[in-house]
């Protein structure tokens, strides 16, 4: 049997936090629940958060796996335009910046009860 | 249920960044108080630029230089500390610890308190002890380039050999400048219990035990809230954390009673990977910490169990900072509202862009329209290109220039002012401000070029 997937933003199902040094960011993201820790390790991928961070001249990310916390940790090198003595930018830390990874989409199974039920078809009879 | 009877030390935050909430430290004293066991509360007050902002202070008054809201933090609690026996621990001497010492003891006479024993942590300062063209740069400040200006202050990140050793030597206050964050919290415990620093698991946990107070209320509610997802009790009260300390350096972070935010197994992960890079190898001065099989358990409300810190030898090198004079920066902002502001907001900045190429202005500049995609975007615009929905609306064009000229960055913030009369229809509102900045870099000293120590201040050091 496949299981029904759909596709929802990471921050339905994980929060983080975002933190500076110097010009490196790291963004943590926590699954809130166990249940979606293998989505996060499945499709949260240093690949895809290099690539959100592209537009930024990023080009190297790594991600430390932390099972027992449910959690990853991406390591953005170069990715705050000077950081927060240099840039230009308003959010010269970075802080807003988890909240772009919690932006991305996933792929999670649809389970019973999710409240995520298929959408009603409604129609007006002419 | 079994009932455990463990004897617990006390540390609690009273400050987790130089401007944080005043009267936060007054819930975490009282509480440690009534518990009556004394303990330390620690103030974390120093940024990485915080330190040049005092060194540039200390240039201009020599009994400045050290955090400018201390008196303010400290007044309502100090004499509390001092009859519960509640040692305070702070960084909070910047780049004057001996000057932040001498107003604590003011301070402490003025509540007729009389002559505390006030402990002054030294060594940090490295100007005229390192030649900087000696040492490597720290990998994380990755592209960012070198030292190009005039350097004012050069600081190691200390350990917490001396802040423990000012305890043991029976100091009420310790005033430090430059230590590792962690340090505050490691220094007491390992005073309390007597932890050798070869035993690396307990240096470790002592460690953890830092990492997870520095910042204040960030662990218990603070920096958290997201409404409908992760929602927080109390926001404008929040307490700040309290962990209670085991010999073995197991401990559990909880909050003092009565106070709002919350301590759960989400804000003290959110908090436990903050800053973290490497998890298997968080390098101090002290003890690399190893967090990967840290055990987390919720033991009741507002209470997480921490264990599971492992420790290994500490790093050869010591992390310094070096501040030194950057660029000036200049910031304006105007705004448009209404119908087709998007478009007028669009025009201002094409017409500055135009402005300061025909003036030939020699500032590096971005522009953002807040309201749209600012504060994720690049200094090239690359989201704002492709931002097209809601021409009508309420936004904010918000202009930065950067420049090592004070008069061509003023000459470029200018040329918004001037978009009043100049600019598209209807803009308003128009803020600006010029200021000088302090960079900074991470190097990487050898050990042997730090000498750390402390005396008592009115005692020959």
């Amino acid at each position: 049997m496949t299981a029904l997937m759909q596709t929802v933003s990471l921050h339905r199902i994980a929060h983080g936090r975002s933190g500076d040094k110097g010009n490196r960011l790291n963004v943590n993201i926590i699954a809130y629940e166990p249940r979606h820790w293998p989505v996060l390790e499945a499709e949260v991928t240093a690949e895809r958060v290099a690539a959100l961070f592209a537009y930024r001249g990023v080009i190297q990310v790594t991600r430390y796996a932390l099972p027992r916390l449910g959690a990853l940790n991406f390591v953005i090198e170069d990715a705050l335009e000077g950081g927060v003595n240099s840039s230009l930018g308003l959010d010269t830390h970075g802080k807003c910046l988890s909240y772009l990874v919690l932006g991305m989409d996933v792929r999670v199974p649809v389970e019973p009860g999710d409240g995520h039920e298929a959408e009603p078809v409604l129609q007006t009879a002419r | 249920m079994a009932i455990r009877e463990v004897y617990v030390y006390r540390i609690g935050s009273g400050a987790g960044f130089s401007g944080d909430r005043i009267d936060a430290p007054q819930s975490v004293v009282a509480a440690i108080a009534a518990a009556g066991e004394g303990g330390t509360v620690i103030f974390e007050t120093l940024g990485e630029r915080t330190l040049a902002l005092g060194q540039i202070a200390k240039r201009q008054d020599a009994a400045r230089g050290y955090e400018p809201l201390l008196e303010d933090m400290l007044e309502p609690i100090l004499a509390r500390c001092v009859s519960a026996g509640i040692v305070i621990v702070g960084n909070f001497g910047q780049a004057n610890p001996p000057a932040a010492a001498a107003a604590i003891q003011a301070l402490a006479i003025r509540l007729g308190l009389g002559g505390l024993r006030i402990a002054v942590v030294s060594g940090d300062d490295l100007v005229g002890r390192i030649d900087l063209s000696q040492t490597e740069r720290w990998d994380g400040d990755g592209r960012l380039p070198g030292i190009d200006g005039d350097v004012i202050a050069i600081n190691a990140y200390l350990g917490a050999g001396a802040i423990a050793d000012a305890i043991r030597a029976g100091a009420q206050v310790v005033v430090t400048g430059r230590v590792a964050d962690p340090a505050l919290a490691l220094g007491p415990l390992v005073a309390h219990f007597n932890w050798a620093w070869d035993d690396l698991d307990r240096i470790a946990a002592g460690t953890l035990v830092g990492h997870l107070l520095e910042c204040g209320a960030q662990v218990s509610g603070g920096f958290f809230a997201d409404p409908g997802f992760k929602d927080v009790p109390g926001t404008a009260n929040i307490g700040f954390p309290i962990a209670e300390v085991e010999a073995d350096g197991s401990f559990v972070i909880t909050k003092a009673a009565g106070t709002g935010g919350l301590v759960d197994l989400r804000t003290v992960k959110e908090q436990l990977l903050y800053e973290i890079h490497d998890p298997a190898a968080y390098l101090t001065p002290d003890v690399t910490l190893d967090i990967t099989d840290v055990d987390l358990e919720e033991i009741g409300p507002d209470r997480v169990r921490v264990s599971g810190a492992r420790g290994h030898a500490a790093p050869a090198r010591l992390k310094a900072t070096v501040s030194f004079y950057g660029d000036w920066l200049g910031e304006a902002e105007i705004s448009y509202a209404g119908p087709n502001a998007l478009a007028r907001a669009r025009l201002a900045i094409t017409t500055i862009n135009e402005r300061v190429r025909m003036r030939d202005i020699p500032v590096r500049h971005r522009a953002d329209i807040i309201g749209t995609v600012s504060a994720f975007d690049s200094d090239d615009g690359d989201f704002l290109a492709d931002f097209d929905d809601t021409p009508d609306g309420d936004y904010r064009v918000r202009f930065a220039f950067g420049g090592g000229s004070q008069r061509e960055v003023e000459r470029a913030v200018q040329e918004v002012n001037a978009l009043y009369c100049c600019g598209p229809a209807g803009g308003g509102g128009v803020r600006h401000s010029v200021r000088p900045r302090v960079r900074t870099l991470s190097h990487m000293v050898p050990r042997a070029l730090v000498e750390t120590g402390f005396h008592f201040a009115g005692e020959p050091s």
